[in-house]
């Protein structure tokens, strides 16, 4: 865990369109002004979102679905540095009723259960009353890239756009527990906010974690991101932050901190969110007969951002590759690049270390020899040793899939 | 959609946005105080559109359904089950069949 700086966004985009200049200010620029919807280029259903800027204190989002909004990160946004900009971060609800006015002064965070002593926090005793930290960390929802499965399943379509990074500002559960007292016997820690289900007997969202986890110092309680307060979207005026933890987990607009004593048997920890216990929670789609474990930590994963599906290249010249790795719940310890479908790797530049949980900027040169299609596929090895898999997985829901990405272009 | 990638731009970029600045120090909240935007959009007009329109829209609008790829009868059973079961729609026992059928029929795979 480290202090981390994070660069206004506006500032960010002047700088890069000042430094590009003309000819890749207009690429940029004109398709983005002109389009309205997204191809994001899938068979077996509909392959066009609308864009969309209607949503308060977001920018241009891809519309996955009105209501709860789930409203995903354009992939170019990705290019342009590691942190995602406040107005540009993904937005994922399960259920449609949160409020879109939170009285700051009467606003409290609640911790109960197997504690000494309840506490009901304002957000002065939180900005002010405890000791701050800034982590970065990558906030995916475990559907990241959904869309791609093959076959298609069932959830929210996410394309590559339900993740992005900031540098979280909070204080560490660790020490709102302790200020609590957490009693002998407690097992676990269950996180609500203030959204509420539209049918009264539909699961409450909550989700808990172990004892020991809630404990270890880096699961945070966050109210700023990348320097700001976060947008009501992003889970205003709290959110847990679970580094290197699937974004299911990041409760939003959190309100309420119990400490139990039995495992939890809600709906959302005990029974949603389930994957095969398989290498890389992958089966075939006719397998049965696999256990089912909770989703929980991120894999390694990583993409190309300067070159998408379909460019073309120029034969035999230097041409520049770069984008994003993020390790998962480590760091990332190496990125490799083929440009011959994975035959052969060559190892990449990685940026600077802006945090372990953090995305992570790669980059090197590349020359494809001779004109045709080629296959450029990138690889991220975290600093556990565990490298993105190359067979493509699948499992009934569509989670936590992290299968080597593809980029096809022409050499011409 | 073909477009040539430049390298000099692609670079620069890279640098010049891996330079940091500054956190900002936040020292006290604000209430944003917005209003969120809702759809009020309704399923396309078909057999079981009434049974669609009536018990899915109160909690979710009809691009969560129209965004989804085309599923096997099997499918669309078992989504329109966890909503019923997971979810607690009360969706009476024709209806849920109404609204399979409809699924069925306007986002099928032709697969049983």
């Amino acid at each position: 865990m480290q202090d981390h700086d994070v660069q206004p966004s506006g500032l960010t985009r002047r700088c890069v369109l000042s430094g590009m200049g003309i000819a890749s200010l207009a690429l940029m620029s004109s398709p983005a002004l002109a389009q309205q919807t997204i191809d994001l280029h899938v068979p077996g259903g509909p392959s066009t979102r609308p864009i969309t800027t209607s949503y308060p204190q977001k920018g241009r989002m891809i519309l996955q679905r009105s209501s709860p909004p789930w409203l995903e990160t354009p992939f170019e946004v990705f290019d342009k540095g590691v942190f995602t900009p406040n107005d540009q971060h993904y937005v994922s609800w399960h259920w449609a009723n949160f409020p879109g006015d939170i009285d700051v002064d009467s606003f409290r965070l609640t911790v109960r259960g197997q504690v000494n002593q309840t506490l009901s926090l304002s957000l002065k005793d939180i900005l002010q009353g405890l000791p701050r930290i800034d982590i970065a960390a990558v906030n995916q929802c475990a559907g990241n890239s959904r869309i791609y499965a093959e076959p298609r399943v069932a959830g929210a379509q996410w394309a590559d756009g339900s993740m992005s990074n900031a540098i979280w500002t909070g204080v560490r559960l660790k020490d709102v527990l302790d200020r609590a007292g957490v009693k002998l016997g407690a097992i676990q820690v269950r996180f609500g906010g203030l959204d509420e289900p539209v049918m009264q007997a539909a699961p409450k969202f909550l989700k808990s974690l172990t004892i020991d986890h809630a404990r270890d110092g880096e699961v945070m309680i966050a109210f700023g991101m990348n320097g700001e307060q976060l947008p009501l979207l992003n889970g205003f005026p709290l959110r847990l932050v679970v580094p290197g933890w699937c974004g299911v987990y990041w409760v939003k607009m959190l309100n309420d901190i119990e400490v139990l004593d039995q495992p939890d048997t809600n709906y959302w920890t005990a029974t949603g969110y389930r994957v095969p216990d398989t290498p890389h929670n992958s089966v075939k789609p006719s397998e049965t007969g696999f256990k089912m474990v909770p989703v929980t930590r991120n894999a390694p994963r990583s993409f190309i951002t300067n070159i998408r599906n379909g460019d073309s290249l120029p034969a035999g010249t230097p041409a520049a590759a770069r984008g994003i790795a993020f390790g998962g719940d480590c760091g990332v310890a190496r990125v490799d690049l083929s440009i011959d479908g994975g035959q052969s790797w060559q190892p990449t530049q990685l940026g600077a270390d802006q945090g372990t949980y953090g995305f992570r900027q790669w980059q090197t040169q590349f020359t494809l020899p001779v004109r045709g299609a080629r296959t450029l596929m990138v690889r991220c090895t975290n600093t556990k040793n565990e490298a993105q898999p190359d067979f493509r997985i699948w499992n009934p829901a569509g989670y936590l899939f992290n299968t080597i990405e593809t980029t096809h272009v022409v050499a011409a | 959609m073909l477009r040539a990638v430049l390298p000099v731009a692609a670079v620069l970029g890279l640098v010049l946005l891996s330079h940091p600045g500054q956190t900002a120090t936040i020292t006290a909240l604000k209430s944003p105080k917005v209003d969120v935007p809702a759809s009020d959009a309704m399923f396309p007009a078909g057999p079981g559109s009434d049974a669609i329109n009536n018990n899915c829209l109160a909690c979710h609008s009809a691009d969560h359904v129209l965004n989804q790829p085309s599923l096997s009868r099997q499918a669309w059973r078992e989504v329109v089950d966890k909503m019923i079961t997971a979810y607690k729609a009360p969706v009476s026992p024709d209806d849920a069949k109404a609204i399979v059928d409809y699924l069925v029929h306007t986002k099928g795979t032709g697969a049983s």
